[in-house]
């Protein structure tokens, strides 16, 4: 097994590293700071980390604030706040200026486990993907979270980046390269492909090894920024394969298997299969039994491709 | 102290007659709240601000923030007057391909920092710039100018608790508490008195006065300059439509705008026949 870390943990190791790199970056936090990591920026620039206690709305305010005086600021709490209870901060303060902000939000998805529901986000990535101007952003694992805070950095604009609780296991190589808006093949193949974002490549990944054994091939294309969506390596994985099954950790509205239905239906129609939290609510339990009470895995996702195949 | 006074109260004459020819030829936009505010608005960008219109993005400039954006009005004619663009341009105000948007829009107009309008935003961005030019060490000061109905949401007082944490004193809030809002009267509709209490609750220096009263609202602007180790809020009673005798104190000259018939006995009102 490859090695694992939680991609909130690679976000606070590399923000640590760009302060260092960068006097602009300042760094916000809503009363989560040892849990989004941002602490460790804190404790290395502690006159450039902001602690705005459980005020969300006016942490986003804040931040656009000190982006229109040049600051770079990285904003960070749990998904479901910096979407949900900052939602038209972000839209107003941050995407519609243009600000420079960085919303960094961890624990997105059902695998922030016992929690339950009410802390369970599965719809942020939808509601972030409809404000214009807005860069969606959601990694695998913690090397291209580590590359893609980098890429984040460099680039001026509003961005969302969607962090993990859990550890989830290493795919990308050290020397891996993210470029914002561009999709990745891990695994080449040809009957049909996985579209995949989040900690589901992983399970794509395992499901191509696992259908490779039944004389499949599969072929798993990584979508690491599902805005602006990478059309042209979707399409073509249409053209060549022939079926599509996308896969996040996320609800089947509006997120990532929305944005790549968006694109078949109107570029390439080919039998599609979705796999995600099928519109509805998450629930308390461990992350790992989330993940199978919600078909998040590699085995549902060989069983789907395996019926989209017959629809071929 | 009086000459400048009498020529920032000309100045804020001349203001309210471009505010009331603006929106005429605009047809939609907020009379009453620009009306209102205007005499600060004048006070800031004609004397106690520093600001460069030839160079809006100049780093020496103070900030403005117009967290009530919806007088978007009262801020553009005094861009437009201090020089950041044609006074022309007022005329095309809310019309398809202007950069004078309903609300204030940092993308298109020259002078204007933030994106506000949507209301008790503006507070936490006022903020957010005073901590970061406090952190360049910069010695600019941050004006935020809010409504008195605008106090009713709640993140005006995250922001409020955030900058008394944080002990900005680059930062001055004024409160343009005209008493009225779109439903009515603000004590009616969802009361915020005692503003000046609620902030000083907050750890806020509190100034109060007349907000037409310009020797005092440069007399608190300096003042507010001099409180240390805080962040100020000058409380502004003012009168929603000040100026025009009939828009004053009413809620119905909230977001309506004056009509053909009434623009020559508004101008009139301001001492401008020129109509």
């Amino acid at each position: 097994m490859s090695s694992m870390i939680a991609t909130r943990d690679a976000y606070g190791e590399t923000l640590a590293e760009l302060g260092g790199e960068d006097p602009r970056i300042v760094v916000l936090d809503a009363d989560l700071s040892g849990s989004t990591k941002t602490g460790v920026f804190a404790k290395k620039f502690p006159e450039r980390f902001f602690n705005m206690g459980i005020a969300e709305a006016n942490m986003v305010g804040t931040a656009a604030g000190l982006a229109a005086v040049g600051k770079v600021p990285f904003v960070s709490t749990f998904a479901i706040f910096a979407v949900g209870r900052a939602w038209e901060q972000v839209r107003q303060s941050v995407a519609y200026p243009k600000a420079n902000v960085k919303i960094v939000a961890t624990h997105g998805g059902v695998t922030v486990g016992e929690d339950g529901g009410s802390h369970q986000s599965v719809e942020d990535v939808a509601i972030m993907r409809a404000v214009p101007n807005m860069t969606v952003i959601v990694p695998a694992d913690g090397v291209e979270t580590k590359a893609a805070i980098r890429a984040v950095a460099a680039y001026k604009g509003p961005v969302y980046v969607r962090l993990g609780r859990n550890k989830v296991p290493t795919i990308f190589p050290a020397d891996y390269r993210f470029e914002i808006g561009k999709g990745t093949e891990l695994v080449a193949g040809t009957d049909l492909t996985f579209v995949t974002t989040g900690l589901m490549t992983a399970q794509a990944v395992a499901a191509a090894e696992q259908l490779k054994k039944e004389g499949v091939s599969a072929r798993v294309v990584h979508i690491g920024t599902v805005k602006p969506l990478d059309q042209e390596i979707i399409v073509k994985a249409a053209r060549e394969t022939g079926a599509i099954v996308t896969a996040e950790e996320h609800s089947i509205v509006g997120g990532l298997g929305s944005a790549v239905a968006e694109v078949l239906a109107e570029q390439c129609p080919v039998p599609l299969k979705r796999v995600g939290v099928n519109d509805r609510f998450g629930t308390s339990g461990k992350a790992e039994e989330l993940l199978k009470y919600f078909g998040l895995t590699a085995e549902n996702l060989v069983e789907t491709g395996r019926e989209l195949l017959a629809r071929k | 102290m009086n000459e400048l006074v009498t020529h920032l109260e000309e100045k804020a004459r001349q203001l309210r007659v471009a505010i009331v020819k603006t929106l005429h030829a605009s047809q939609s936009g907020h009379t009453g709240g620009s009306l209102s505010a205007i005499d600060m608005v004048t006070a800031l960008y004609f004397h106690k601000m520093r600001h460069n219109p030839t160079d809006p993005a100049w780093e020496g400039r103070d900030r403005f923030v117009l967290c009530k954006g919806h007088a978007a009005p009262a801020q553009y004619v005094a861009l437009a007057e201090a020089g950041y663009f044609p006074r022309e341009d007022l005329m095309m105000l809310r019309r398809l391909g202007s950069h004078l948007q309903g609300h204030p829009d940092s993308k298109g107009t020259p002078g204007v920092e933030v994106c506000t309008g949507s209301l008790g935003q503006g507070l936490s961005m006022a903020v957010g710039m005073a901590l970061g030019l406090r952190l360049d060490q910069r010695d600019n000061r941050v004006y935020a100018l809010l409504g008195d109905g605008e106090l009713q949401e709640g993140q005006v007082w995250e922001a409020a608790m955030a900058a008394a944490h944080y002990k900005v004193d680059n930062l001055c809030a004024m409160v343009d508490a005209n008493g009225l809002q779109i439903d009515g009267e603000v004590t009616k509709v969802m009361n915020v008195n005692p503003i000046a209490d609620k902030f000083r609750a907050f750890g806020w220096q509190t100034l109060e006065i007349d907000g037409h009263d310009m020797a005092a609202i440069l007399a608190a602007l300096d003042q507010a300059e001099t409180l240390k180790g805080g962040p100020t809020v000058i409380v502004a009673r003012t009168v929603k439509g000040k100026g025009v005798s009939f828009f004053e104190n009413k809620a119905a000259y909230h977001g309506v705008t004056p009509s053909d018939e009434e623009l020559p006995r508004a101008l009139e009102c301001l001492g401008c026949f020129e109509e």
